[in-house]
């Protein structure tokens, strides 16, 4: 990590990672993406999940709580995925179910880097009473147990999906706010920064322009694995029954097969399936950007 | 002894900052909040007598310190659905879960290592990508899914476990009977639990494992001329597993909401099950009252898991 910017060796430079300039960085980053199969797999299935959520409609019309058919149908020609005890299409469900999965990872896990890079940035780059009283603060989230706040919040607001978006969010920053804070206290000190203090530039200016998008590699990474784990406590939330009941969900979809178990396995399996399936590739993707872009390889995933 | 002072310090606050977090949760939740902190199926004298208790005609920073040092008091109000105090609902619902929790997290530990180890050996070989690729599976299931297709497959299906419950009604085991009776029902649930938490385990053991290979003390007992299997399991693995105990500890709240969420599959009467049945029947004094107690639980692990770590690794007290 010692290597200055002057140096010209390139396993240095390769090593020095997130904390070159970035445009150069951006470019070999992606080249570094590319090299692992998993990672583009996770990219590809990513990507015909969101197209599946954007194409909802298109590829499975009409009302999803609607009834289809008989109930309780197997999977058939007809009916793909089966039906469930109110005779509603399993693949319908699936298929709408994607929206709110993926908008709530997605939410999740964009709320979260926001305000990591607000608390991190400033606690690393302002240092001394901010920094002393936003890691406590960083701490003292850090340490509530994620599920069961969300699990109380969600049973006495009974709220929305978006503040369940927000709220899980909100309890994801403090593990990526201290890899930040570690990667500013790490910058803070490098030639480049301490070259434009010395010509004068504001210090807010040198934070928004220099630090953080040097810094912001560690933010993507984190945010990136954080979307997985945020459709899986969504979808644990639902499967209780305290998701939000006016949308069909993944969840949703688990919580009304659980006592259909043992005659309509089809509305179980299926669901979960585009659950694990949705999660492993944000999580391979995750993965991929994080051995892309995070110069300290693999670690990304070791702080609690 | 400072630090262990300094973290013991460290979680006092947090404590008192989940007590009051709680309480701002029952005065801004929609409703009176008396329904909150006594139940919604009383009468008027019973509400009467319940606001005077709480103090609810007086001021706010009154009423938080009636509350804090009610419940310092062990007292979490009472409950309707159950009709006894919500602290004895939630004792007798403790024992099931803690064994459910502990038998998951030993199934993940002895499986884990053992993956991890075989990974790391054999680093970057088909058989550790089969491993990889098996533990990036674990992480990206539900957890409450995989009891859900375990259920279909070996319960529902090929009959060799029961459907639910802790222990056969009418049954009539007793003794070592009794006792075969709960593992056997136990078998599911911790299987369910246990398989989450491998893929965990599994990976720390093989990074952490990996990374320790590459340590000096390590090359020193090559050096030494000591053979692959002694450096290995004498002086990487220790090390290796120092880290997988702090991680797995700090991992206690994923432990206990997979927990949650298999009793719920499995109908296995511990605090899971509460929680669904209280969320159902609207007991919110009872529900306040186990997110207390999980979340208090959650603080405690972590911060024991810290001790034992600055015990086992003399470096962190020196910080």
């Amino acid at each position: 990590m010692g290597a200055a910017i002057g140096d010209a060796d390139p396993a240095l430079l390769a090593e020095a990672g997130a904390a070159r300039p970035v445009r150069r960085g951006a470019a070999s980053a992606w080249t570094r993406y590319r090299r692992q199969r998993p990672a583009l797999v996770g990219l590809g299935l990513l990507a015909g999940l969101v197209l599946v959520a954007l194409f909802a409609g298109v590829i499975a019309p009409g009302d999803p709580f609607r009834r289809a058919g008989a109930p309780l149908q197997p999977p058939s020609l007809r009916y793909w995925l089966g039906t469930d005890d109110l005779g509603r299409d399993v693949l319908a469900g699936v298929v709408h179910g994607s929206r709110p999965s993926i908008l709530v990872g997605l939410l999740a896990a964009l709320t979260s880097a926001v305000v990591a890079t607000l608390v991190g940035g400033v606690a690393g780059y302002f240092g001394r009473v901010a920094d002393d009283v936003l890691m406590r603060l960083t701490e003292l989230v850090q340490v509530v147990p994620r599920f069961f706040l969300v699990l109380i919040v969600a049973a006495l607001f009974g709220p929305s999906l978006g503040v369940v978006a927000l709220l899980l969010g909100l309890t994801f920053w403090p593990g990526t706010a201290r890899l930040l804070r570690a990667q500013i206290l790490s910058l803070r000190h490098r030639d480049f920064i301490l070259a434009a203090r010395a010509l004068g530039v504001p210090e807010w200016q040198i934070l928004a322009r220099h630090v953080l998008p040097n810094a912001v590699a560690v933010v993507v990474v984190s945010a990136s694995l954080q979307v997985g784990a945020a459709i899986l406590v969504e979808a644990g939330l639902s499967f209780l029954g305290l998701g939000d009941r006016s949308v069909v969900s993944w969840g949703n979809m688990l919580n009304l097969a659980q006592p259909l178990i043992r005659v309509a396995w089809w509305a179980a399996v299926f669901p979960g399936l585009a659950i694990t399936l949705t999660v492993m590739a944000a999580n391979m993707v995750g993965d991929g950007l994080n051995a892309a872009l995070d110069p300290r390889r693999g670690k990304g995933r070791r702080g609690r | 002894m400072s630090y262990v002072l300094q973290r013991i310090a460290q979680a006092v606050p947090v404590l008192l900052g989940l007590l009051v977090f709680n309480f701002v949760l029952i005065h801004s939740a929609p409703g009176d909040p008396i329904y909150l902190l006594a139940g919604q199926s009383g009468d008027a004298t019973y509400y009467a007598e319940m606001r005077a208790r709480f103090g609810l005609d007086r001021p706010l920073l009154e009423q938080l310190g009636r509350y804090l040092l009610n419940v310092v008091r062990g007292d979490f109000g009472y409950s309707f659905a159950y009709r006894q105090p919500v602290f004895q609902v939630i004792a007798g619902r403790v024992p099931a879960t803690l064994l459910l929790s502990a038998s998951g997290l030993t199934i993940a530990t002895l499986l884990g290592v053992c993956l991890g180890v075989l990974s790391a050996r054999h680093a970057e070989t088909p058989l550790d990508h089969l491993i990889s690729a098996g533990t990036l599976i674990g992480y990206s299931m539900p957890p409450f899914w995989l009891g859900q297709v375990l259920l279909i497959v070996l319960a529902a299906g090929l009959g060799l476990f029961p459907v639910q419950g802790m222990t056969t009604a009418r049954g009539g085991y007793t003794g070592v009977g009794a006792v075969l009776d709960v593992l056997w029902h136990l078998a599911l649930p911790a299987l369910t639990l246990g398989l989450l938490q491998l893929a965990l385990v599994t990976r720390l053991t093989r990074t952490g494992l990996l990374e320790v290979l590459n340590e000096e003390y390590v090359r020193t007992a090559r050096a030494k001329g000591l053979g692959q299997r002694a450096v290995l399991y004498r002086h990487a693995l220790r090390n290796a597993l120092l880290t997988v105990v702090t991680v797995v500890g700090g991992h206690i709240g994923t432990l206990l909401a997979g927990a949650v969420l298999t009793e719920i599959i499995f109908a296995w009467p511990g605090l899971g099950r509460l929680i669904y049945d209280a969320t159902l029947s609207r007991d919110y004094p009872l529900l306040m009252a186990v997110f207390l107690v999980v979340s208090a639980s959650v603080i405690v692990v972590n911060l024991l898991t810290d001790l034992a770590y600055a015990m086992l690794d003399p470096r962190v007290r020196y910080r």
